[in-house]
């Protein structure tokens, strides 16, 4: 469809992880701009300084979170680091979801969007300076009031204090508030004066989440509107050959049947009409030029990638000299599947063509860029786009892509109605977009006490970049992406080489929750501790060896071994691995502690991790999202793989891609390295590490070195 | 038309007999806390109660409830023990994303109308039906026993 998206920055961004750091701010001016288009309707009598905030004079604060929730909590951080520079009573501060608008864009994507786990990171300073400012007018309207130097003034808990035990709580102060200039450069707090951010806290979305109130966007009404369920086009390229369209309206409620270019759609009264009507359609393919595609033909095509790894990611000394100096030499080859997001919530849209104006009503991840896109799909302009966000009951990615957006959009354009568009969990699954499949093949020189002098990689993957949409390899040929972890990988080896070969075998590829760390960190968090065994050595020792530039890789490795107690022995059948990854500027190392069953049966039953994400926010979401991203990565590396055959998916629904379940959830404690880093991604960084430690607790439990995922249980059988 | 008991209260729909209950609730009378997660009972976000009784409301034909009394998360904390899940799922800050957590609520006061003292083991058993993407399980488990306690 010839669909672009215009965001030079997100790749140069999300790849910069942690070299990025506070340097992006959104100037208060531009916030202001934007403020007439960007608050709700506000009353006369209502505080609204900026886009972050208003305070009405109930005294009570509402911010406004430009972020998608997705689970990740930004619906709590967003409002701790407004309130922080307010010195807002925390108990009277809620939280609502901003429409699109640029005042909220994400500075480090120039677009509103959320992922990439920078929401934090991104809003560090400007966030908190639009609190900061709304504090500042406050103090400056009570100092008017009592005649006194603002100077003399102090705020705490939503109230100004003065001279004499005076005071004034802010919802007395908002109109006097709003007469006051807009400081041009709020002055934040010293972080030895945080009541409210690095205090664990409460999420400010729970309780309309556990009465059914809570909105989805699946929840979405109109009057008036259809449901539409596809029968997604299987693969790329592929075209219906034949569809029954009088079969699927004999259903009763089935109203329309529209043919889109990703799939047929049926529209009915409701979704259960829908669907029968969806299955009635008897729908063949045309495969097209993926018609054979077969798991076996995937591996072909990685072969050949890795025949063609040319793209240089990574150049150290030189891996011919390593490699002659060497006592000995390792090598071994690796590989992951493609994956499934398997969002809870399958995918779904509301969206409302109306003449020359668009409203979407969606959980979506990209906000932003959504008004780009749809207003092409409906030809209308971005500024008639309006993008309405609700929570997303999963997004890891998945929910960044534009897929479903665009054909709610152009299912409304073409029937006429308003269409809410939902995904069954079949199509879901099996005609989506998908971790990229990666084989990597590694060779290691040692010297003659085991040290690694020399150490080659080459990776043979597809390419997120050139799939995206809004990206471009760059001319050096290499895929940031299908590298990241490998390409930066923290041990000091003299001679080095990382190379890329691009192999498309032709599944649309995307973001996965850590995107290439959720492989790379698996391989060489594996091959590490090959060479560490090879050494004979302890494999956190061996890797603390190799770390003296990384204080802080070694800190989390460190503490997560001792709280595991790593030199301790474990009871009888119970082994321990050990990983570290750093993503999105946080580090973060994990102790597995697993026994394997005479079955080959892989039970994990503790994980012990240790995080350095910096500065922190909320704690209580950052223990949450280092355990759930260790159930994600569990998930994958025990059960997770998209299999082809004969052009298809051969997988459906959670019986044939399982998840973690509860009763396989290892026990996982989660201790926070206190820093004054500059603050790291959270979303992501606890998934990279838990293969490999698994596997390396697999190893030291039957001397057996899984290199694929997901595990095969019947490669460690026992007779 | 099909007649039933929803939260207490008598309910008549006018929809094909084999509509599942989950597209009743959602898209017939338009409440929808009860979700859509897999449509074939593997994933245990469409939980009700049918007669206090846990059901896959996703595969379970309205007809087949026809007379009965269906349960929602809507009307779950009028009940003694629905309040206390919800409170312990509170105090234990257990939600992520929230999509799931509609179902783990029926399935944890259902297994509490059961067991009211359940062991580590039962709790394992009755919530490991119910899947969440989000990892909450650890909460979840921890909230459950917490309700318990607090019903004792």
């Amino acid at each position: 469809m010839g669909i672009t998206v215009d965001s030079p920055r997100r790749r140069g961004l999300l790849k910069a992880g942690a070299a990025l750091t506070l340097s992006f701010t959104l100037p208060l001016a531009t916030t202001r701009a934007a403020l007439a288009q960007a608050a709700s309707p506000a009353a006369s009598n209502t505080f609204a300084p900026n886009a972050w905030l208003r305070i009405t004079p109930d005294g009570k604060v509402t911010v406004v979170c430009g972020s998608a929730e997705m689970g990740q909590g930004v619906l709590t951080a967003i409002p701790m680091m407004v309130a922080e520079e307010l010195d807002a009573d925390w108990t009277l501060v809620s939280v609502e979801q901003a429409p699109a608008n640029t005042a909220y864009n994400n500075p480090m994507f120039g677009m509103q969007a959320t992922g990439g786990s920078t929401t934090v990171r991104a809003h560090w300073t400007p966030v908190r300076q639009a609190g900061a400012a709304a504090r500042q007018m406050l103090v400056a309207a009570a100092a008017q009031q009592w005649g006194v130097d603002a100077a003399s003034l102090r705020t705490e808990r939503g109230q100004v204090i003065g001279p004499n035990g005076r005071k004034l709580g802010y919802g007395a102060l908002v109109e006097a508030a709003a007469r006051q200039p807009v400081p041009e450069k709020p002055v934040l707090k010293d972080r030895k004066d945080f009541r409210i951010m690095g205090k664990p806290t409460r999420r400010l979305d729970s309780a309309a989440k556990i009465d059914g109130s809570a909105k989805f966007g699946i929840d979405a009404h109109v009057d008036g509107m259809l449901v539409a369920v596809m029968a997604r086009a299987p693969i790329a390229g592929s075209k219906p050959k034949a569809f029954d369209e009088n079969k699927a309206k004999a259903i009763k409620g089935v109203r329309k049947v529209i043919a889109i270019p990703s799939g047929v759609a049926v529209l009915a009264d409701g979704y259960w009409a829908a669907k029968q009507g969806r299955d009635a359609l008897g729908i063949e393919w045309d495969l097209g030029v993926h018609a054979d595609l077969s798991t076996d033909k995937v591996s072909t095509t990685l072969d050949e990638g890795l025949q063609n790894a040319s793209a240089i990611a990574r150049e150290a000394g030189n891996v011919k000299d390593g490699s002659a100096n060497s006592a000995r030499s390792l090598s071994a080859q690796y590989d992951v599947p493609y994956l499934a997001h398997a969002c809870m919530e399958p995918l779904n849209c509301l969206a409302w063509v109306r003449g020359d104006e668009v409203t979407i009503w969606a959980g979506t991840q990209s906000q932003g860029p959504a008004q780009g896109i749809l207003s092409q799909v409906a030809q209308v302009t971005p500024a008639k786009v309006k993008v309405n966000t609700l929570l997303l009951g999963g997004g890891f990615g998945r929910r960044f892509a534009p897929d479903f957006t665009i054909d709610a959009t152009l299912l409304s354009k073409l029937s006429g109605s308003p269409v809410k568009l939902i995904y069954t969990r079949e199509d879901d699954m099996a005609a989506g977009y998908y971790r990229p499949v990666s084989r990597v093949r590694f060779e290691a020189g040692l010297d003659d006490k085991g040290q690694p002098l020399m150490l080659r990689a080459e990776v043979a993957s597809p390419s997120i970049m050139a799939a995206s949409g809004f990206m471009k390899i760059p001319d050096n040929g290499v895929d940031a992406m299908a590298v990241e972890g490998l390409a930066d990988h923290p041990y000091e080896i003299p001679h080095q080489r990382v190379a890329y070969g691009r192999a498309e075998p032709g599944p649309q590829v995307w973001f996965w929750r850590s995107v290439g760390h959720s492989q790379n960190a698996f391989f060489i968090e594996s091959f590490i501790d090959e060479l560490a065994h090879a050494a004979k050595a302890d494999p956190l020792k061996y890797r603390l060896a190799l770390l003296e530039k990384h204080p802080r890789a070694r800190g989390v490795l460190l503490l997560a071994a001792e709280k595991a107690g790593w030199s301790r022995p474990l009871p009888k059948g119970r082994h321990r691995g050990i990983a570290v990854a750093e993503s999105f500027g946080t580090w973060v190392a994990e102790v597995a502690e697993v026994s394997v069953g005479k079955d080959g049966a892989i039970k994990v039953h503790r994980v012990t991790a240790a995080v350095d994400c910096g500065q922190t926010v909320n704690p209580q979401t950052i223990a949450r999202q280092i355990e759930g991203a260790v159930v994600y990565g569990l998930s994958a590396a025990l059960y997770g793989r998209i299999t082809f055959k004969e052009g298809k998916v051969e997988q459906s629904n959670f019986h044939d891609y399982p998840v973690l379940r509860l009763n396989e959830m290892p026990k996982v404690d989660v201790h926070i390295v206190q820093s004054n880093e500059a603050p790291g991604g959270i979303g992501e960084p606890g998934t990279p590490p838990i293969a490999p430690a698994v596997a390396n607790a697999i190893f030291a439990a039957t001397g057996k070195r899984l290199r694929q995922l997901p595990f095969d249980g019947e490669a460690l059988k026992r007779a | 038309m099909i007649s039933f008991r929803l939260n207490g209260q008598p309910q008549q729909v006018d929809v094909p007999g084999d509509t599942p209950v989950l597209w009743v609730l959602r898209d017939t009378l338009g409440m929808t806390g009860t979700k859509f997660g897999c449509g074939v009972a593997v994933c245990g976000a469409c939980t009700v109660h049918v007669d206090g009784e846990q059901r896959r409301a996703c595969v379970t034909p309205i007809e087949s409830v026809a007379g009965q009394q269906i349960t929602t998360i809507e009307a779950i904390g009028g009940d003694r023990v629905g309040q206390a899940v919800q409170e312990a799922w509170i105090k234990h800050d257990v939600v992520q994303c929230g999509y799931c957590q509609s179902g783990q609520i029926m399935a944890a006061v259902a297994l509490l109308r059961h067991r009211p003292q359940p062991s580590d083991a039962d709790i394992d058993a009755a919530m490991s039906a119910n899947l969440c993407r989000c990892g909450t399980y650890v909460r979840i488990h921890a909230a459950v026993k917490d309700a318990a306690r607090s019903l004792a």
